[in-house]
């Protein structure tokens, strides 16, 4: 087999047992790998309703076929897949950097942990032996101190670890699971789920060789792409890096500023990706087998923070400084670096951090309940001190941690319209009142509030389309966005190289069949992206989701943005959700009431699955 | 003895590589067809996020390696400083790798024998230089070396003169 490894492992934590089975060649086929390969088997090995915390809840580490090549950023990623404590649905989250290609290199395609550990372990992947071993020395370590132990214990500075910190072993719903220090598989809390079976880390090893089917046309493939990465299509992420995107938005009035009371934050200047990368950017790294290279460390060059270090990204500098009325860049990287300190997932953790703020400037908690902090939104101490009192869960951060859905309904006193979430999934920086094709994508995305299963801000930032308009059409757009990245996320391509595929899926399905010698054309290929979808789909009806949870934060729809300027009073009303609503489940041949059909299934070679829709079909 | 300037190893700049280990599948894929790290000859070294390069055999003047081999498996090239390997000699004691300072001789995984960089002779020029993104590997000479940092040194004085 080529691409893939042809093995599962299974590791069942309250046993130790270990086995392998073989890799079920149609669901390579059928769901590619990562994020589709890792939902259908987190599908087969769960039961309806399992709580997110419960041993039966599995958690699926899933490549991609291309993980281990030398291909431009698709070598090296990988997937985590396991029920969400934070949206009760499926939660997924990617992460890049060398994991990805280790674990191929020991020979898997999956990972499928259940159960509980009765002690903290740490499970220790050394091709084919696995071991379970003692996590105890390793307990309130951050993850990039994990790692750096666990290579101490095992003696081999080149190994791979992934791991959860103080957040993740307290089951924090924002907890995320780190590998080298700053890449994260940040959303949907999954780091929780991993601390919930006591398990503090997966530690790697793999000696195999990793050869693509095809090898001399794959080759020329990589050239091909090594070129294209060095041109416009990255420039980008190469040059100022998503931070590029705070000037930008601002000037489109798309950027939620103070826990969206604002779409425009007027000390941007401060904040902006060209001052980050004048005075902090002291390196862009690459991950395994990048040649575009994107992750833009940052250090803290003077003051009280000086020498805080992190890597840096709009969303996480966008939740930390203007979702939070912040204008200052030492505290915002030094609160990205308490992020990856306790493990959270760095958006949830400030967008939460804003909702507390907004609590407090309308008296909803006062000083007292916070501990003695004044949270009023600017106050960039204050900041700091909520995002360790969540990392650590101490005070009023024991209820913060809970996300920001679950903290609203315990603070009650009307924070829950305070609360911008989308399934319980916190917001990402693209204000949704004024950008309606991305208002559907991030209203319909099966993992909440998420910009990055579908990309749908596009056409609305780039000018395609009326961003003030909900309109027919829309729901084709966000359905074909979605099926192209749910490709992305499970050949595991990084989604800042898509603007390298020219031909998109003419050249990705070429990709994967250099690798795996399979012959699967473009089709076929948008075919797999549209199951992964509903696959998603299925498994959120299973778990009792439905048209109802397909619905926008409180303020996007009863605050109209305030500000002077382009958008001022926008706002996405009942009426205009429900159109979009009916034409993107159209556009799908699902019922109005999102149910994927029964032909549908039929057409996508997914009628075995059938019995999650029966009797829902006239609902 | 080598000539000065036929003495040439693949030499890194930690200002430009960023760690993408493209050299290590470039090195695997040439010498052996697969991608695998443990198989090249150059290997990347990450202390932390900012202090990144990669590694590879620097032909050193009288090289430890080969005179810390018992069983004489290892000699160096007179014409161009690479270090050669007997196969039918070298049982993988290992002795060379901890007489090596740079980590540059290392153990093949499968034929335990060692393995070491060779300019990618049979392909006329190292390969991890061609893939190298970032353009961070360049084949030099010690005197180039020695050239380069003196003229950068001049300029920046000339330079911090005019201000």
């Amino acid at each position: 087999m080529h691409g893939y490894a042809g093995r599962i492992l299974y590791v069942d934590l309250d046993t130790g047992k270990t086995r392998t089975e073989k890799l079920n060649t149609e669901y390579a086929k059928k769901y590619i790998g990562g994020i589709g390969l890792g939902m259908r088997l987190w599908l087969d090995n769960s039961k309806q309703g399992v709580d997110p915390f419960s041993p039966e809840n599995p958690l699926v580490l899933a490549l991609g076929p291309i993980s281990g090549t030398m291909f431009p950023t698709g070598g090296n990623g990988h997937a985590f897949v396991a029920k969400s404590p934070e949206t009760f649905a499926i939660g997924e989250a990617v992460a890049h950097g060398t994991f990805g290609a280790e674990m191929k290199r020991a020979g898997y395609d999956a990972i499928i942990l259940k159960g509980k550990s009765e002690k903290p372990i740490y499970l220790w992947i050394d091709d084919d032996s696995v071991q379970l071993l003692d996590a105890s020395h390793l307990m309130g370590m951050s993850p990039s101190e994990t790692e750096e132990a666990i290579k101490e214990d095992i003696g081999d500075y080149y190994i791979r670890v992934a791991a959860i910190g103080l957040a993740g072993e307290k089951l924090s719903r924002i907890a995320c699971i780190i590998n080298e220090k700053t890449r994260a598989a940040g959303r949907t809390g999954l780091g929780a789920v991993m601390g919930s079976k006591n398990l503090k880390a997966i530690a790697v090893r793999g000696t195999r060789d990793i050869i693509p089917a095809k090898s001399n046309e794959f080759m020329e493939m990589v050239q091909e792409f090594h070129e294209r990465m060095k041109g416009p299509a990255t420039q980008k992420y190469r040059t100022l890096g998503t931070p590029e995107n705070v000037l930008v938005h601002n000037a489109l009035y798309c950027m939620p500023t103070r826990n969206y009371n604002n779409a425009h934050f007027e000390e941007a200047d401060k904040i902006s990706g060209e001052v980050l990368n004048e005075k902090f950017v002291a390196k862009i790294l690459g991950c395994s087998s990048c040649a575009m290279r994107c992750e833009h460390e940052v250090v803290v060059p003077e003051g009280p923070y000086k020498g805080t270090m992190t890597r840096m990204e709009y969303e996480t500098l966008w939740a930390m400084g203007p979702y939070c009325g912040i204008d200052s860049l030492d505290q915002i990287v030094k609160g990205m670096e308490l992020a990856n300190y306790y493990g959270m997932d760095a958006i949830s953790a400030g967008v939460i951090a804003g909702f507390a703020m907004d609590c407090y400037e309308n008296g909803i908690l006062t000083q007292k309940d916070l501990g003695g902090i004044q949270a009023n939104f600017g106050n960039s101490e204050a900041l700091l001190k909520l995002l360790e009192l969540m990392g650590k869960r101490e005070g009023i951060g024991d209820v913060l941690a809970e996300g920001v859905r679950i903290a609203a309904e315990k603070i009650g006193k009307g924070a829950e319209k305070l609360a911008q979430h989308i399934k319980g999934l916190e917001v990402t920086g693209y204000d949704l009142r004024c950008l309606k094709t991305a208002a559907l994508g991030f209203a319909v995305s099966f993992r909440g509030a998420d910009h990055n299963r579908h990309g749908a801000y596009a056409f609305d930032v780039k000018g395609k389309v009326d961003r003030l308009k909900a309109e027919k059409g829309r729901g084709k757009m966000v359905r074909d966005m979605e099926d192209n990245y749910a490709i992305i996320d499970s050949l595991i391509i990084c989604k800042f190289s898509r603007g390298t595929y020219y031909k998109g899926l003419v050249e990705m399905a070429k990709l994967y069949n250099l690798v795996t010698g399979f012959d699967i054309n473009a089709e076929e290929l948008k075919k797999s992206g549209e199951r992964i979808n509903t696959i998603a789909r299925l498994i959120n009806i299973r778990e009792g989701l439905g048209r109802k949870d397909d619905t926008l934060p409180w303020k996007v729809m009863n605050m109209p943005i305030p500000d002077e300027g382009p958008v001022k009073g926008a706002v996405v009303t009942q009426e205009e959700l429900d159109l979009l609503l009916d034409d993107y489940y159209e556009s799908r041949g699902w019922t109005l009431e999102g149910i994927p059909t029964k032909a549908k299934l039929f057409e996508l070679g997914m009628d075995n699955l059938s019995s999650i829709v029966e009797g829902k079909q006239e609902a | 003895m080598v000539k000065i300037h036929e003495r040439k190893f693949v030499s890194a700049d930690p200002d430009k590589c960023v760690g993408c280990q493209i050299c290590e599948y470039a090195c695997s894929w040439t010498k052996e067809k697969a991608f695998n790290p443990l198989k090249s000859r150059i290997r990347v070294v990450r202390v932390n996020q900012l202090a990144n390069m990669a590694v590879t055999c620097r032909r050193c003047e009288d090289p430890p390696c080969v005179a810390a081999c018992p069983r004489d498996a290892l000699m160096q090239s007179e014409e161009t400083g690479t270090v050669m390997l007997d196969a039918d000699k070298c049982n993988g004691c290992g002795w060379c790798i901890e007489a090596c300072d740079y980590g540059a001789i290392m153990l093949h995984p499968e034929s335990k024998v060692v393995h070491v960089c060779d300019l990618c002779k049979d392909e006329g020029e190292p390969q991890c230089i061609k893939w190298c993104p970032e353009e961070a590997l360049t084949l030099v000479t010690s005197d180039v070396l020695a050239q380069k940092a003196r003229i950068s040194a001049v300029k920046k004085l000339f330079q911090e003169a005019k201000k």
